[in-house]
């Protein structure tokens, strides 16, 4: 801080600073709350205009019905929806546990001076800068080696947009309940040793169970990241008009955001119309999961 | 997974008194949980735990031969200079070029004006927050401000196309632009960026001890002067890893400039009109039929290749970055 030493020394104390309320203070102080509302502005702009757009096809018909071409004032939003459904579903299965199981090893097992713990780490921050549609491109490839296993023909399959959207948020639920677990107190682990607990029931019995409204939060916040995730569901070929409920694994599908994206590249009016209204909905499920992670995060998370 | 006591003889009964009996764990540090013992159950179980663990480094090593193998084909076809170095990108003309500098300028005009955007934006409410909220304002400002990190990039990506483009840049600040442009993509994209600048720098500024706040104050130095000239230098590594990380999540950002950048790749001097992006090359090809194996296919690897060299690139400047500016305290 050698300037500022400098700079107080050769002038006199008083005139140096001109006070809190001089005019340059108060400019920069005003200039700071505009960068702040100018993002704020933007988000209410955003959600106005979009509310305002899709405000005429806010009805029934937009859940109830298939996305059609023909008669565009009637597209809806069904196969989307039940398609979030499916593949949210499978990612949930294959990202929880794998990323918990991860997280837990690396907390509360894993040795930190070996060099292989050390590169566990630095690939799981560098997976979470991984550009998402990469991930794409990484199930393409995966799923040419499912292929002859589970016979499918085509790439558009659920478990395809599950296994994508599960490695993408991988990282995110790792690092979340490695948090949730760090903040657990060592006297707890301490006591259970101490009662005769083997270092898995410890952690089974008692460092979990108090973990969970972190992980929980952390997870469902991740889960909100991947199920507005478009993408790498793109590169699936998920981009169809899907006029049919999926039913299995191995059925074809659309997801909220793929199509909404469908729509906005086809340049029918009221499919434009008909994007915003998806919008509308893919928002308020965003809502309703991040109002569930709030409310788990205020009801259940202990203060140790 | 039996429940049978452990430790063999030493029931508390018959022990010694209980005074200092449990493992000597120092305040703050977790007790070492590797097994001591030779139960199989514990084994099976850490094997497994550990094996979730090294799937994340498999996915990293997955992702490079995903990418690198089809690359290797596309590059048997086209010479690896000819691909760098070409001004042209048609692979969809009869005559095709494979030249990725018109989607690399794309990339570098959009993610310029979003760093145009979100840098002084984000670091002004960082300094906003760090340096002048209140407690209770500053835990409802930044969640708030996370909101925009929230939102899907699609729904980012419409209100580009049908907003800052025809009402906000064409109606009220009379720019004439075409319907797909790279600065209404590059806009919203800087807005999207925002809380990634925003959140890493006021980690960063929050971090700096306030001795140094109290000792500028001490010498007559009002708040401006502190937060620019003592917290702001002193808290630059955290800050440009913050800008960094901006950058990476610009360059791989796909669904607005899918959506809004246009998809007509070539080299442009005006942000008013469009051009494609690198992820926008691959978003626009994988909507379309591509023949698994056919040169169409492998060039959406050889872009993916290059987008994730370039990507991995800009994290390992970050590192250094934070490195050679770090200051210790």
């Amino acid at each position: 801080m050698a300037t500022l030493a400098d700079r107080v020394r050769t002038r006199p104390l008083g005139r140096a600073s001109g006070g809190e309320r001089s005019p340059r203070a108060v400019l920069f102080l005003i200039a700071l709350w505009l960068c702040l509302f100018t993002g704020l502005v933007f988000l209410v702009v955003l959600i106005v205009q979009i509310l305002v757009d899709g405000a005429p096809r806010l009805d029934l018909a937009l859940i109830t019905n298939y996305t059609s071409q023909l008669r565009p004032e009637q597209a809806g939003f069904r196969a989307a929806i039940l398609g979030t459904i499916w593949v949210m579903g499978c990612t949930t299965v294959l990202a929880i546990p794998l990323g918990v199981a991860a997280a837990i090893y690396l907390e509360e097992f894993a040795d930190n001076e070996r060099w292989y713990t050390r590169l566990i780490e630095v690939n799981i921050q560098n997976l979470a800068a991984v550009p998402t549609i990469i991930y794409g491109l990484l199930t393409l490839g995966i799923l040419s080696l499912l292929k002859p296993v589970l016979g499918f023909q085509n790439n558009n399959i659920v478990i395809g947009g599950g296994i994508a959207l599960a490695l993408l948020i991988l990282p995110v639920i790792i690092i979340a309940t490695r948090e949730s677990l760090r903040s657990v107190p060592a006297e707890i682990r301490a006591g259970s040793l101490a009662l005769g607990a083997t270092p898995w029931q410890t952690v089974w019995r008692q460092t979990l169970p108090a973990a969970v409204p972190g992980i929980a939060t952390g997870t469902i916040i991740a889960l909100s990241r991947a199920i507005g995730e478009a993408a790498p569901l793109l590169l699936l070929g998920a981009a169809v008009f899907i006029r049919y409920d999926p039913d299995g694994l191995l059925s074809g599908f659309t997801t909220m955001p793929v199509q909404i994206y469908n729509l906005v590249s086809k340049p029918q009016e009221e499919l434009q119309t008909a994007s915003a209204a998806g919008i509308v909905l893919l928002l308020v499920m965003l809502l309703l999961m991040n109002a569930v992670a709030v409310l788990i995060r205020n009801k259940f998370q202990r203060r140790w | 997974m039996s429940t049978t006591t452990v430790g063999g003889g030493q029931s508390s009964g018959a022990g010694p008194p209980p005074g200092r009996a449990g493992p000597q764990v120092p305040p703050g540090e977790n007790p070492s949980l590797r097994p001591s013992s030779k139960r199989l159950g514990e084994r099976i179980i850490l094997n497994l735990l550990f094996v979730a663990a090294v799937l994340s480094v498999l996915t990293t090593i997955a992702i490079v031969v995903s990418l690198v193998i089809p690359a290797i084909d596309f590059f048997r076809q086209i010479p690896i200079a000819d691909f760098l170095t070409g001004t042209r990108w048609t692979p969809t003309f009869a005559d095709p070029d494979y030249g990725v500098l018109p989607l690399v300028v794309g990339t570098l005009w959009t993610t310029g004006i979003a760093l145009v955007v979100a840098v002084p934006l984000g670091l002004g409410a960082a300094m906003l927050i760090s340096e002048y909220a209140t407690d209770r304002a500053r835990r409802v400002l930044k969640p708030v401000l996370e909101v925009l990190a929230g939102v899907p990039s699609v729904v980012y990506g419409f209100f580009a196309l049908q907003f800052i483009g025809p009402v906000l840049l064409k109606g009220v600040l009379g720019i004439e632009v075409g319907t797909f442009n790279v600065l209404q993509a590059g806009l919203v994209l800087g807005i999207m960026i925002v809380p990634t600048v925003a959140s890493l720098s006021e980690d960063a500024m929050s971090a700096v001890p306030s001795a140094l706040r109290q000792g500028s104050a001490a010498l007559g130095a009002n708040r401006m002067q502190t937060t620019l000239k003592v917290v702001f230098p002193a808290a630059i590594s955290g800050i440009i890893a913050a800008i960094v990380l901006g950058i990476s999540r610009a360059v791989g950002e796909t669904m607005i400039l899918a959506i809004a950048a246009g998809n007509i790749a070539q080299i442009i001097t005006d942000p008013r009109l469009g051009a494609q992006t690198m992820t926008g090359y691959i978003a626009q090809a994988a909507t379309g039929e591509t023949a698994v194996g056919s040169l169409g296919y492998n060039t959406l690897f050889a872009v993916g290749l290059s987008l994730f060299v370039i990507t991995l690139a800009v994290n390992v400047i970050s590192i250094r970055l934070v490195r050679r500016f770090r200051e210790a305290y």
